[in-house]
């Protein structure tokens, strides 16, 4: 070993031995473990997330009629009379034949392959001007409309945390995962 | 350089792509520099067009926040909002006026569901909870005592091009056809360390992400992708993240469709299961010929497209070009580009500068001799998985006409007798 290759690793044997004494990690840097434990209110307040086992729906319930009036009110003027002709989002197809099938138009009744999907997205996005502003009877209500405007429920229908994840969606059986085997 | 040089450096039979040593000799760009000849009178030296005022009078002063030059104010993101919306839509970044692979913070795409939050630092917390031992919040004085990371990455909407499944042509910029990709320095706390802070519950696979916005927008990730390369980012080219990019902190997912880094992140909820939400079912799923669904292709393809010459622009006459253009992979390095001038007939390898970064933009190069007859040109980029670009032709053949995402197929520009330059489909 040349002079200078010794002295450079009696150098480095030193910086090593200061990192350790000085409580310095470079390979592996330590977490200062500064989160605060949150309170279950303030994780109440927020969790809106909402599985498509019915894990998450809240307390609550709402028929096609009243989601008739409430889409007079809340929805027809960016969707369209009947979910359809508006200036955004087509949300209603003429019969619940599975998109996978007919092709087409793809809308909330021959596309989305979870009742529950509707639910949650409502509640967190909807209406748009006003997001939130619905409380959860509506957003009940406004689901069980929607269905039954797609022709996946029938007329007199009632959603609610038991009934939504029971709702068959007609293109469902059409998905498949592609995580993790699908490469781009 | 004259005729006879650039002929020498010609590849045969390719439509004039010049040979990648025109570059480690810098020959080719080098043009003549005009200088003044001795004994110029001081009448002469103020002359404006011989020598311009800005050398005689005292320039402007520091400024705490640099803008750029007032000369460049047209180069602009794209704006396209959806109908009776400001919030909801995209701005694309203009690919065709940049250089470089870094996109500035100004002109970066954006995507946003319902606008920009006008979020208060002081006041957001990060909450991880769900099938964790402690539910904890953290704000952005505690994580910055955080060890971070910092890492040069692409983020790519996976909508991004697809008007080019469009049945003709559509005659718009490279900004505006593919502009839905930018590439930045981003920094911030990997996620492994504020998940195993939580400590996570063996049984749990996915973690849903929430934004805080007024859509909350909200996706299902993989936990294995959190804990091996989720960051937390905190900030974009070495300044806080801009509000149209999330501030004060999104999720950033390295190589993976741009929806999933989701903006504005307020919640991540540890769980067995993915949610199904609206943006990975009813959008951001990719239909099939056979009329499947997949949910969850999440790694962006690997991709090339030429910025210059693009459609929009016009040679001025025949000679000397560099063509240039950007490549990335959502599954790690790029590993040599290939340029036509001859519509796909030839392909000859393109210089790349350094440096060659997994997972996000790599700029390349290559020289041309326009003769200035019918050309069209193409790239096609090859990544270190040994991934090919493909043709659109073989992307159209394989995911079909009602596919909408991740449209990752060869752009061709066609260069027309008078210098205009085109989109086409070959």
């Amino acid at each position: 070993m040349s002079r200078f290759a010794l002295r450079l690793s009696m150098v480095l044997m030193l910086s090593a031995s200061a990192a350790h004494a000085q409580n310095l990690s470079p390979a592996a840097p330590l977490s200062p473990q500064l989160g605060k434990v949150a309170s279950g209110e303030l994780v109440a307040a927020w969790d809106m997330t909402i599985l498509p086992s019915g894990d998450g729906l809240p307390q609550g319930s709402g028929t096609t009629e009243t989601g008739a009036r409430l889409y007079l009110e809340h929805c027809v003027a960016c969707h369209g009379e009947g979910g359809v002709g508006g200036l955004n989002n087509v949300l209603v197809s003429d019969e619940p034949r599975p998109f996978g099938e007919t092709g087409g138009k793809r809308t909330v009744g021959n596309y989305w392959p979870y009742a529950t999907t509707l639910f949650d997205y409502i509640r967190r996005a909807m209406p748009y001007s006003h997001p939130q502003s619905l409380d959860d009877n509506e957003v009940y209500a406004l689901t069980a409309y929607l269905l039954y405007r797609n022709g996946v429920v029938p007329a007199h229908f009632e959603a609610n945390a038991s009934a939504l994840p029971k709702v068959v969606m007609p293109n469902q059986e059409y998905f498949i995962r592609a995580y993790p085997d699908w490469n781009p | 350089m004259r005729d006879n040089e650039a002929k020498a450096l010609e590849l045969p039979n390719t439509n004039g792509l010049l040979h990648r040593r025109v570059f480690l000799k810098g020959g080719a760009a080098i043009a003549s520099i005009p200088f003044l000849a001795a004994g110029v009178s001081a009448e002469d030296r103020s002359a404006p067009d011989l020598v311009p005022e800005w050398t005689r009078e005292p320039g402007a002063g520091m400024s705490p926040y640099g803008d750029r030059s007032h000369h460049e104010a047209d180069v602009q993101r794209n704006v396209v909002s959806q109908p009776g919306t400001v919030g909801s839509g995209a701005s694309r970044t203009p690919l065709q006026s940049l250089e470089g692979m870094i996109t500035p913070n100004s002109l970066h795409f954006e995507r946003h569901h319902n606008g920009v939050p006008e979020i208060d630092p002081k006041r957001h917390q990060l909450l991880i909870h769900g099938m964790v031992k402690r539910p904890l919040t953290f704000d952005l004085d505690n994580l910055g005592r955080y060890p971070m990371v910092s890492k040069m990455l692409f983020i790519e909407c996976s909508g991004n091009s697809a008007a080019l499944l469009a049945e003709n042509p559509v005659q718009a910029s490279v900004g505006e056809l593919h502009g839905l990709v930018s590439c930045a320095n981003w920094a911030g706390i990997p996620l492994s360390s504020l998940f195993e802070e939580a400590g996570v519950d063996p049984a749990a696979h996915w973690v849903i992400a929430e934004g805080a916005d007024a859509a909350l927008m909200s996706r299902s990730i993989p936990l294995e992708k959190i804990m091996d390369d989720g960051l937390l980012a905190l900030y974009q080219n070495g300044e806080r993240l801009r509000p149209e990019n999330g501030y004060p902190m999104r999720l950033l997912l390295p190589g993976w469709e741009g929806n999933m880094s989701v903006k504005w992140l307020r919640r991540l909820k540890v769980v067995s299961e993915p949610a199904m939400t609206k943006d990975e079912t009813s959008k951001y799923s990719d239909v099939r010929p056979d009329g499947k669904s997949l949910l969850f292709t999440f790694p962006m393809g690997v991709k090339s497209v030429i910025t210059s010459p693009s459609a929009g622009m016009a040679l001025r006459d025949k000679g000397i070009y560099q063509i240039t253009g950007l490549a990335w992979s959502g599954s790690g390095r790029i590993q040599r580009v290939e340029v036509s001038a001859d519509g796909g007939a030839t392909w000859s390898e393109a210089a790349l500068d350094s440096p060659v970064l997994p997972k996000a933009m790599t700029r390349f190069r290559m020289g041309w001799n326009w003769s200035g007859g019918p050309a069209v040109l193409q790239s096609r980029a090859i990544d270190e998985t040994g991934a090919v670009q493909p043709s659109r032709e073989a992307w159209l053949a394989e995911r079909g006409r009602n596919a909408v995402y991740h449209y990752n197929a060869i752009q061709s520009w066609q260069i027309l007798q008078n210098g205009d330059v085109r989109n086409v489909y070959v």
